[in-house]
């Protein structure tokens, strides 16, 4: 029993992450239409920034804080700069460019940084903070933090007037222009957004798979499978899919353990689990390929 | 009188399609003018080169002012509403959020308030829906939340492009006498862009007849209405 709630903890926390970063790719998704493979990399910048601000005596949570401001400039920066003269060009250039950005952050963080891999603290204490035998303060804590964050972006869409606009430059742009909405700047928000959820995704990360260039890699690829689950055109079916994925992948490893003590048979363990996670993510798929929250929009004409 | 929107020798192209040649026309302060003529004339098309949404040449003024270098949301801006062809529901947003969207810019939450009362006199329909998802109201029902949403933006100015589209004629009276209403209740010139030309010349006080890109005829409504040359060559009915 102590196993199994151990392991659902540990599945809510890595969900935490992979539904920031799922939501990070749905922002932008849903206003262009485009998956931003650099998602990832930018969170792992964002990181390294905290990282770099930390060593030059920040708190923890200033840090945070700065790291997050600087990963939204960024991310309308590189709305503004790079993708704005590109908003007409075809797909295939933009996966270039996606691609592009993805390897260009990977290899400055390595330049400035280094590819050595370090280690990155938990801002949790480690006493009086989760559930002894079942929640580790840090696993605790970032289900908190995470929570919050998603907490605050969904009221920020739901019931602010710049939230409404971004919403509906989302879903019909051309509409939007027409009373009055700067479309062009709501896209560029969208990306800051996204890039400030991914460096919260990557800052709570860290202290479990350490700091370093590549350590977002596998995170996108859950993040990925988590939209997809959720609906890929729906904020809040993405982030249900981050923590179906998250819990889902422990109990997969969980059920192998069990398998394994009870028989002595060895079917699966935790090596295996990104593979039945991803099989049974096809699965879904084949079954709703909306996703399990894709929303069908109902439409009268 | 000063004209409130002048245009002139307006041209207008989708790529390298040029699909105005010449339009002329002059909108009076608190007057309906239609625009009318076959398909294909350029009526939706005009009303897109005034706001910018396509490439364009030639002189349009708003109140005095030149316009012809503002993006679309600052046209709007000079509370120039534009209900567009097929209404441009925000499908997934609530009648509601799909009129709030209009006054985003307005930090005075009190005057939206007031504002959204006055819109839901004109359309008491759209009050009992105010939280449904747009996208699942009637095509009637949209067409009105589209002119809400337009009187939502405080206009001097509204166009219109076809609010008659696939409704019940019914429904269409219904909309006709409202923006009767809207027209002198609230001061707002309109410029109207209608298939249905008979509809159209009961409503305006004006009317210019398209062809292919040209002005090729124009004069007070009821001069057209009665013109039978007009009438068989251009409105065909």
């Amino acid at each position: 029993m102590e196993q199994f709630l151990q392991q659902l903890a540990s599945g809510l926390a890595n969900g935490a992450i992979y539904a920031c970063v799922a939501l990070a790719l749905v922002m932008i998704y849903v206003s262009t239409a485009h998956i931003n493979f650099a998602q990832g990399e930018m969170a792992m910048f964002s990181t390294y920034l905290s990282w770099q601000l930390m060593s030059w005596g920040m708190s923890f949570w200033l840090a945070f804080i700065v790291a997050v401001v600087l990963s939204f400039l960024m991310g309308v920066l590189i709305e503004r700069l790079i993708l704005r003269p590109l908003h007409s060009a075809p797909v295939l250039s933009l996966i270039v460019v996606f691609i592009g950005l993805l390897a260009i952050f990977n290899s400055l963080a390595g330049a400035i940084w280094s590819y050595l891999i370090k280690e990155y603290p938990s801002p949790f204490p480690k006493t009086s903070f989760g559930i002894a035998g079942v929640i580790g303060p840090h696993q605790l804590g970032v289900v908190v933090v995470t929570l919050i964050v998603l907490g605050l972006l969904f009221a920020f869409f739901r019931y602010t007037p710049l939230g409404l606009a971004m919403r509906a430059a989302a879903q019909n742009p051309q509409m939007a222009r027409l009373v009055g909405v700067r479309v062009d700047w709501m896209l560029a928000l969208g990306w800051g957004l996204a890039a400030s959820v991914g460096a919260v995704a990557g800052i709570m990360v860290a202290h479990i798979v350490y700091l370093d260039p590549n350590m977002m890699g596998g995170i996108l690829l859950y993040a990925f499978a988590s939209a997809l689950v959720g609906g890929i055109s729906n904020p809040a079916g993405a982030v249900a899919g981050g923590f179906i994925v998250g819990i889902l992948e422990n109990m997969v490893a969980f059920a192998g353990n069990q398998i394994e003590k009870t028989t002595g048979i060895y079917i699966i363990g935790n090596g295996e689990k990104l593979t039945v996670a991803l099989i049974i993510v096809i699965f879904v798929l084949t079954v709703k390929p909306a996703g399990l929250f894709g929303r069908v929009v109902v439409k009268r004409v | 009188m000063a004209a409130l929107l002048e245009v002139k020798g307006l041209k207008a192209f989708y790529g390298q399609t040029q699909s105005l040649y010449d339009v002329g026309f002059e909108i009076e302060t608190g007057g309906i003018t239609t625009l009318l003529g076959a398909n294909g004339a350029g009526k939706t098309t005009t009303l897109r080169a005034i706001c910018n949404m396509v490439r364009r040449e030639g002189l349009v003024r708003f109140d005095g002012k030149d316009i012809k270098n503002m993006p679309t949301e600052e046209v709007v801006r000079l509370r120039i509403a534009h209900v567009p062809e097929g209404r441009g529901t925000f499908t997934t947003l609530t009648v509601d959020e799909n009129l709030r969207i209009a006054a985003y810019t307005r930090r005075d939450k009190v005057a939206v308030n007031r504002e959204l009362e006055r819109v839901f006199s004109y359309f008491p329909r759209l009050q009992e829906r105010v939280q449904q998802q747009a996208g699942t109201l009637s095509g009637g029902e949209q067409q009105m939340l589209a002119i809400a949403r337009a009187l939502m933006l405080g206009p001097r100015l509204m166009l219109l492009d076809e609010p008659s589209f696939g409704l019940a004629p019914l429904i269409v009276v219904e909309i006709f006498r409202i923006l009767r209403r809207i027209n002198e209740e609230e001061k707002v010139s309109i410029l109207l862009v209608e298939q249905n030309a008979a509809l159209a010349l009961d409503l305006a006080d004006h009317a210019y007849v398209l062809e292919t890109g040209h002005v090729v005829m124009s004069g007070p409504s009821a001069v057209v209405k009665n013109d039978e040359n007009i009438r068989k060559s251009y409105l065909g009915y």
